[in-house]
């Protein structure tokens, strides 16, 4: 089968004031369509700039990434970004934010999108409210709203929970998986949570320190609803932080 | 209606205060040519009465709000051009910089070398005088834009015009607004200055006027306070636009 997103030898490397600084290191892999990716690596490996590179906010210095067999050369509806920093608009209420990227579809079906959406992350009732109205985590859920009502089939999130408390980010992990159950997306997440990335993605790659090199592929293969404390997850999760250089019992996680 | 929630009731208290410190000032002075609190508003009663008042008040605000509505009209999107393009900014910055701290009163004989005597002086004064902070305002308001506001239109392929109308002038609109704000009250102070000189109306021109035309200092005084007044009356129109929901989020936590 052809895959959704394909990563070919990309290689990228930024211009500071100390010289040239690797960041990505000739890194190829691809994702299936329908498939859930979690993208993850130490702290300033490179992961972000990966996720603007897949999205098409940033060129690969060499190498292509190529959606559905089409090089990306910029930013497309097709597939939308989720950061850790909500960025609805201010000045707009949760509605007009929600239709914000909608073109041209006319006003009823605005209006049911944006009523079946509001729904589907659970905002109803703050329609008018404004972002800075909203806790974090509401602000999270109505960016997902936004990027989901112009059906894009990808989703690009780079740690989009990581801003949230812990209660929070597992309430937010779960309607994802919820949301994602309901509408098919292929879905790249960019994340430094070994259990975020195993609580979700059917693959995780596990990335080196800069400049970003694939150091390890793990399928994970457990059905879901997946329960956190599964030895099978709880091991792979050990074998993920002994990858990363962390010894759990060393660092005193539980 | 025009002062916030409050109303009017706090003004009481400090202006109350302000009447009684001058009025008791001029009595233990003796002054025989500066005038008391009543005297002034006696003066303000004649020229009321003789329909001066309303004159000069219309006359000043019809030069500042055709002076004040051209600067807007060329500030903003000029503005907008520095805040968006580098190379306009490189281009269009030191000559704003350069003229911004030249004072329009300096500009007054260059008025009327160019304009003559009549409207166009004064005029002209104003809109220089509230185009520059309106220009600076504008230009900060368009780069100082969060970077992910522009990334999240990038991402819903959001181009020119569209981009322009949905993210870039609303989310550089409070500070327009805020330069706004200062450009009209500069314009306010400005053409005062303007009306001692190039014109026979205006408050400027009414000041002026009663100083020389026999020393009616009670006129001076009561031309002042309408000044006070009608610019207090002008910030306050301001201060209502940046209540509006397009600008306020700015100052929302």
């Amino acid at each position: 089968m052809r895959p959704k997103i394909e990563v070919r030898s990309v290689s990228k490397t930024f211009l500071t004031r100390g010289g040239p600084l690797p960041v990505l290191d000739d890194l190829s892999f691809s994702v299936a369509d329908g498939e859930f990716v979690a993208v993850i690596g130490p702290s300033g490996c490179g992961k972000s700039t990966l996720l603007s590179v897949l999205a098409g906010f940033e060129r690969p210095d060499t190498g292509e990434v190529r959606v559905d067999d089409e090089p990306v050369r910029e930013p497309r509806r097709k597939g939308v970004c989720i950061f850790q920093q909500p960025s609805l608009y201010p000045w707009l209420d949760l509605e007009r934010n929600i239709v914000f990227g909608l073109d041209g579809e006319p006003a009823e079906t605005r209006r049911s999108l944006v009523a079946h959406y509001i729904a589907l992350v659970g905002l109803e009732g703050f329609e008018h409210a404004f972002p800075y109205q909203l806790s974090g985590g509401m602000q999270q859920r109505a960016e997902l709203a936004r990027a989901l009502i112009v059906k894009p089939e990808i989703l690009y999130l780079d740690e989009p929970f990581g801003a949230l408390d812990a209660l929070t980010r597992l309430r937010m992990r779960a309607e994802l998986l919820r949301i994602l159950s309901r509408e098919r997306h292929t879905v790249v997440l960019v994340t430094h949570d070994v259990e975020e990335a195993l609580h979700l993605a059917d693959r995780v790659l596990v990335l080196s320190a800069r400049p970003a090199r694939i150091q390890q592929v793990i399928e994970v293969k457990l059905p879901r609803p997946r329960v956190l404390w599964n030895p099978e997850l709880l091991a792979l999760k050990a074998s993920i932080l002994r990858e990363l250089g962390v010894d759990e019992r060393a660092e005193g996680n539980p | 209606m025009f002062s916030g929630d409050r109303g009017w009731l706090p003004l009481l208290g400090p202006v109350a205060l302000l009447v009684a410190v001058w009025h008791v000032a001029v009595v233990l002075s003796g002054s025989l040519i500066f005038p008391t609190p009543w005297q002034v508003a006696v003066g303000l009663v004649d020229l009321a009465r003789q329909g001066l008042l309303l004159k000069h008040v219309v006359a000043s605000l019809f030069r500042v709000t055709v002076g004040y509505l051209l600067a807007v009209a060329l500030a903003v999107p000029v503005g907008m051009l520095m805040g968006w393009f580098g190379t306009a900014h490189a281009f269009l910055n030191p000559l704003v910089q350069g003229l911004r701290p030249i004072s329009p009163i300096a500009w007054i004989p260059l008025a009327i070398l160019w304009f003559g005597v009549g409207d166009l002086s004064p005029i002209f004064l104003i809109f220089l005088s509230s185009f520059f902070p309106m220009v600076v305002g504008t230009a900060a308001g368009v780069m100082t834009i969060d970077r992910k506001y522009l990334h999240a239109a990038r991402n819903f392929e959001f181009t020119g015009l569209r981009l322009f109308r949905s993210v870039v002038l609303p989310a550089a609109l409070p500070q327009i607004v805020t330069g706004m704000r200062i450009g009209l009250g500069v314009a306010w102070l400005v053409v005062v200055a303007a009306e001692m000189i190039a014109v026979n109306s205006g408050l400027g021109y009414l000041i002026i006027d009663s100083r020389n035309a026999g020393n009616r200092y009670d006129l001076v005084v009561a031309g002042m306070v309408i000044i006070g007044v009608v610019g207090f009356l002008l910030d306050s129109l301001m201060r209502g636009l940046e209540r509006l929901d397009e600008v306020r989020w700015r100052y929302e936590t």
